[in-house]
């Protein structure tokens, strides 16, 4: 298993309901599949997964990429005010 | 060959011309240069009024907005002596009034698929400082389109975003975020709020930004995404990658034109009030007070914030925010008449949708939302 940092910013702060949690996933997951766990895991950021920003040790990462052990994951997502 | 300089020009830029990454020919390179500023609003006033104060030779601004009372919180380049007027008008006499030597264009206008290159087209570097997310997939393309530089800043209650975005040498808008949020994920402004120091902080960056890419100066944010929070006062920068698979800017691209921006986002190109659910789900406040009066027990369901109740609200009204409405329908009969209002009816709207696709049938959203109660039933309590 690999155990990440997760850091949630701005409006995913609330739906999350933290800032950060640490969490344990199985080795030569995806961010895709990242993604995917995240929605099952945690209803209330289902709908936020398909327009977000998912950097590791921040740098953005593709949806391909595979997590590396022991990654800081950052979600930051869209806003749009002006 | 660069424009002179008048005595009078020199004298007002001294403090420009004595850094020597500015210096003379520096001064003379934003004379001129052109900056087209998207949005006249929150993030378009600190940048239009510092690219008026440090003589960027042409500037245009496209808003077809006016200014109201709301704007005057954040939007620094209005007055409320220009309440209702036209704002790219109000923000022109304000940048002439600091600087009558530059040129500043007007495009009162929807910013649209139909004339965005067109206006775009004489520009050196564009300004994204609009409010929603068509505009913005927009402004990106038309700078993809182009091949000009794009300074992107976005703003929410107390996170801010900023970005250069140059599909020559680096990412675009679209490199990050390939599909718009589903419609209604993400508030808007006039939905959530905003700290109205906010703008001012991102749209100096963006200035900044603009100014160093018309000087040729220091390192731009291409390939950059910087992050601040005002409550945490943290930056943070994120290094951003081309995407290979990005419709617009990739080695694949099929997008080669601007398309139906409002289509691709699936919500309209403005961030407005008076939210509507369309016309068969809409009740007036008139008729809601007259219905109200017929049958005093009707059921109010206000799906605000609760901090939003001490501002305005209706007795007898039960409140559950939108956030948690999908959680809660249980406490909810759907049997009974209901009618659904929020502050301006477009969280209210997205409240009906949920509940009309969780079996309710007898559901009515108030048009405008508590506001146009206030406006139009009961003129004691006030509008925000």
């Amino acid at each position: 298993m690999n155990n990440i940092k997760l850091l949630f910013f701005a409006t995913l702060r609330d739906r999350a309901g933290t800032k950060s949690m640490d969490l344990e996933i199985p080795e030569d997951l995806t961010i895709q599949g990242l993604k995917d766990k995240l929605a099952r895991d945690f209803p209330n950021l289902a709908q936020s997964m398909s327009s977000v920003i998912v950097t590791i040790n921040r740098e953005y990462a593709f949806d391909e990429a595979v997590v590396p052990p022991s990654a800081e994951i950052a979600l930051f997502p869209p806003v749009s005010g002006g | 060959m660069l424009p002179e300089l008048s005595h009078e020009e020199i004298l007002r830029y001294s403090r420009h011309l004595l850094i020597p990454e500015v210096g003379l020919d520096g001064q003379r390179k934003l004379k001129n240069s052109s900056v087209l500023v998207i949005g006249t609003g929150g993030l378009g006033s600190p940048v239009a009024l510092y690219l008026a104060a440090a003589g960027v030779g042409r500037i245009g601004l496209v808003d077809y907005d006016v200014v109201d009372a709301t704007n005057l919180q954040r939007q620094v380049i209005h007055g409320a002596s220009t309440v209702g007027q036209l704002k790219v008008e109000s923000a022109r006499a304000k940048m002439l009034d600091l600087n009558a030597d530059i040129q500043v264009d007007v495009y009162n206008e929807p910013f649209t698929s139909e004339n965005a290159m067109r206006i775009a087209r004489d520009y050196d570097v564009l300004i994204d400082g609009t409010d929603n997310f068509p505009t913005r997939y927009l402004s990106n393309d038309v700078a993809v389109f182009l091949g000009k530089p794009n300074v992107y800043g976005s703003i929410f209650r107390f996170d801010g975003q900023v970005s250069v975005f140059d599909a020559r040498r680096g990412p675009c808008y679209r490199c990050l975020f390939p599909e718009p949020p589903p419609p209604g994920l993400v508030p808007t402004c006039a939905e959530g709020g905003v700290l109205g120091v906010l703008p001012g902080t991102i749209g100096t960056l963006q200035a900044t930004e603009a100014l160093k890419l018309l000087l040729g100066v220091g390192d731009p944010l291409i390939g950059k995404l910087l992050l601040y929070n005002a409550l945490d006062m943290s930056f943070d920068f994120v290094t951003l990658k081309k995407n290979p698979k990005c419709r617009v800017c990739g080695p694949n691209a099929d997008i080669h034109e601007l398309i139906d921006y409002e289509e691709f986002c699936g919500v309209p190109g403005h961030d407005h009030e008076d939210g509507s659910a369309g016309a068969d789900w809409d009740i007036e406040a008139p008729k809601l007070a007259a219905a109200l009066s017929l049958d005093p027990s009707l059921f109010l369901l206000d799906v605000r914030e609760p901090h939003e109740l001490q501002i305005s609200a209706l007795p007898r009204a039960l409140n559950i925010p939108l956030g948690q409405l999908a959680s809660r329908l249980s406490e909810l009969d759907s049997a009974r008449e209901m009618v659904v209002f929020c502050k301006a009816g477009t969280r209210s709207a997205r409240a009906l949708e949920l509940l009309v696709s969780a079996g309710f049938k007898k559901v009515k959203n108030l048009k405008g939302g508590i506001n146009a109660w206030a406006r139009d039933v009961d003129p004691t309590l006030p509008i925000y």
